[in-house]
């Protein structure tokens, strides 16, 4: 199997689906870049992540679409290009941003099917990049994936590996529902193993990818590559194994893959970048603590981000984010309970 | 134009402040001290000190990510700038926000702002409040050409006219939205973004941003209009950016010898110093004198930097609420 990172398995899926379906379209701020400028050069850095190179040449202007920087009327028109036959993966460069867009998710895109009694399709995805990690400081690093996750009549896909994020976004582009995706901007150098063609994985099905017994880690995005770390390290120490779970969508959520491994393991470590509160640690923990219960044998333990905006000096994001050290002593917590 | 040879010396001064202090921040960068996404203001410069050359401390400005120019304007110290682009303690912000977020609201500046269009209905919430209070202050929103085609930058123009507020919206056009030309971005009169204001029924104006002169007369203008009650104004100046969108930025989307040119031909440094000695307004001798000046206060500045401590992990939780 071919090796990749992860921004070469976004680009990946993207042509797929562009290759395959003229319905697809792709819009955002400075997708291409470089459109009026004095050089005439467009595709100036293939996209902010570069994850769009040659695209404008490869599929042109209608298709292919740099916006003026206007996240509510992109976000808007992807929903309304989709109730009218496109399927439209648009961009928000900064997940942050989805501030100023948030009405043409909650109120527009997610709710049209429900509203219209099921006369409708809306068929479009959200690209976006969330995440702390590069002291892009308290307005370009959140991750907000919670926020979305709330809202019912949105997907929300938060892959961690370079073969999800293929398989996810071709689902993601073939969903009839609309679909908000996050990708770690600290991931997109990541590499691993991606299969070729047409790989398509569905949404509400997690991933086991390490295996115990002792404790269950769940993860989300970036924070299953911090787990793993921590996982392999105890493995290596011997005395404690765990399972690492990646639910990789968060909604819907893959509740039997969590419930089955905490039947199996009896301890539950959740460990989210999002802050505490109303997140999708909290909410993975109400789950298996009403549908689970019988199974624990200790408190579920949740390794966040702190309850305040991300901090810019390197030192402070460390200290907000969740860390290996973090993450072991609130397995040792769990296992030592 | 009635400027003084004292505020003359300060507006150089402040344009060559900001200058040194983004030339240098463009050296430092690459050495790897400096935390984060980093957008220079090189360029611009005339249009920050015209602007707030008119201005008080008790004026407001609100600015954006490429907001270092406007803190130096708006008086903001130079050296807790520094500190707090390089993420530590001694920074204006204790290390919290970095360059895209500095502030100081004792001089009136309101923030650098990370989303773009995020001042505008800032400054004009701000001049509610100097309205109310009836000290004939004034707000100016600092906001690039991107912003221009922000929906909240235009329901805050509807509400200052509809209210009759003290409020300036500057929109400095760069030549660069991030990557794209407001030529290809701005549909309607292509680069003349101002003439949009007007539909909504404020006075707009545009002048050359790389001459200071123009700017500080066509600012001096609205911020009497609005100090005396007589509403919004905006104002667009045109200059071109020096460096990328953000340091890092490949460019390819800029003409070979473009920047060059610019800055053989309409630096607004040079223009300054040509105008002020042609003119017998100021001699070479004492804005060379500034020149050294400033530079030894931004090589202490990085140096302070530097040598200052990162804020204790401890501050993460501090200031999240005032009380909780």
């Amino acid at each position: 199997m071919a090796i990749k990172t992860y921004r070469e398995a976004i680009t990946e899926a993207l042509m797929i689906e562009m290759d395959r379906d003229e319905r697809v379209i792709i819009m955002g701020e400075d997708v291409a870049g470089g459109a009026g400028g004095s050089s005439g050069v467009r595709d100036n850095q293939s996209g902010i992540f570069g994850t769009y190179p040659q695209f404008h040449a490869r599929y042109g202007e209608n298709r292919f679409i740099d916006t003026p920087i206007s996240e509510a009327a992109i976000v808007g028109a992807a929903a309304g290009a989709a109730l009218a036959g496109l399927r439209p993966v648009v961009e928000i460069m900064f997940a942050d941003f989805i501030g100023y867009c948030l009405d043409q998710i909650m109120n527009q895109a997610a709710k049209f099917r429900y509203m219209f009694g099921g006369t409708s399709r809306t068929p479009m995805v959200l690209r976006t990049a969330y995440g702390a990690g590069l002291s892009a400081a308290a307005q370009h690093s959140q991750a907000i994936y919670p926020i979305i996750t709330h809202i019912p009549g949105i997907k929300v896909a938060v892959p961690s590996k370079p073969a999800d994020v293929k398989g996810l976004m071709l689902t993601a582009i073939r969903d009839d529902d609309p679909v908000v995706f996050f990708d770690h901007k600290a991931l997109f150098g990541v590499q691993g193993e991606v299969p070729e063609g047409d790989t398509a994985i569905p949404f509400g099905k997690g991933m086991r990818y390490r295996e115990g017994k002792d404790a269950t880690v769940v993860a989300i995005g970036r924070m299953v590559h911090f787990s793993e770390a921590v996982v392999d390290k105890l493995a290596k120490e011997g005395g404690i194994t765990c399972d690492v779970i990646d639910p990789r969508t968060t909604s819907p959520l893959d509740e039997d893959i969590i419930l089955a491994s905490v039947q199996k393991t009896g301890r539950l470590i959740i460990v989210d970048e999002s802050p505490p509160r109303c997140s999708v640690a909290g909410d993975i923990s109400a789950m298996v603590a009403m549908k689970g219960f019988e199974f624990l044998d200790a408190p579920i333990q949740m390794v966040t981000s702190a309850h305040s905006p991300v901090p810019f000096a390197p030192n402070l994001e460390r200290a907000y984010l969740p860390s290996g050290a973090k993450i072991e002593e609130a397995i040792r917590k769990s296992v030592d309970f | 134009m009635q400027l003084s040879r004292e505020q003359l010396l300060k507006a150089y001064r402040q344009m060559k402040t900001i200058r040194e202090f983004e030339d240098r921040l463009h050296e430092e960068i690459p050495k790897g001290l400096i935390p984060g996404f980093t957008h220079l203001y090189s360029g611009q410069e005339a249009i920050a000190v015209g602007v707030c050359e008119n201005l008080n401390d008790s004026d407001a400005i609100t600015s954006t990510h490429r907001g270092h120019g406007h803190c130096i304007a708006k008086g903001c110290d130079v050296k807790g700038m520094m500190a707090e682009i390089y993420g530590r303690a001694t920074g204006l912000c204790g290390g919290k926000g970095g360059s895209m977020h500095i502030a100081d609201l004792s001089k009136g500046m309101l923030g650098a702002n990370g989303i773009v269009g995020g001042g505008p209905p800032l400054a004009m919430g701000a001049s509610i409040a100097f309205r109310n209070r009836g000290k004939g202050e004034v707000a100016v929103a600092l906001a690039g050409d991107g912003s221009c085609n922000s929906g909240p930058v235009f329901e805050a123009m509807n509400m200052a006219v509809m209210m009759s507020l003290p409020v300036i919206f500057v929109f400095e056009n760069n030549g660069y939205s991030e990557q794209t030309a407001p030529a290809y971005a701005v549909g309607a009169g292509k680069t003349d973004m101002v003439r949009r204001a007007e539909g909504f029924g404020m006075p707009a104006s545009k002048a050359d941003g790389t001459d200071f002169f123009a700017v500080y007369e066509m600012t001096r203008e609205a911020v009497e209009r609005a100090r005396t009650g007589g509403g919004p104004t905006a104002l667009e100046f045109t200059c071109l950016r020096y460096f990328g969108h953000f340091e890092g930025d490949a460019q390819k989307y800029r003409a070979k010898g473009e920047v060059e040119m610019a800055r053989e031909t309409m630096d607004c440094l040079k223009n300054f110093r040509k105008r002020v000695t042609d003119a017998k307004l100021l001699e070479n001798a004492e804005m060379d004198q500034v020149d050294a000046e400033v530079l030894k206060l931004i090589d202490e500045a990085v140096a302070e930097a530097i040598a200052a401590p990162f804020p204790p992990d401890s501050d993460v939780t501090k200031n999240v609420y005032i009380n909780y």
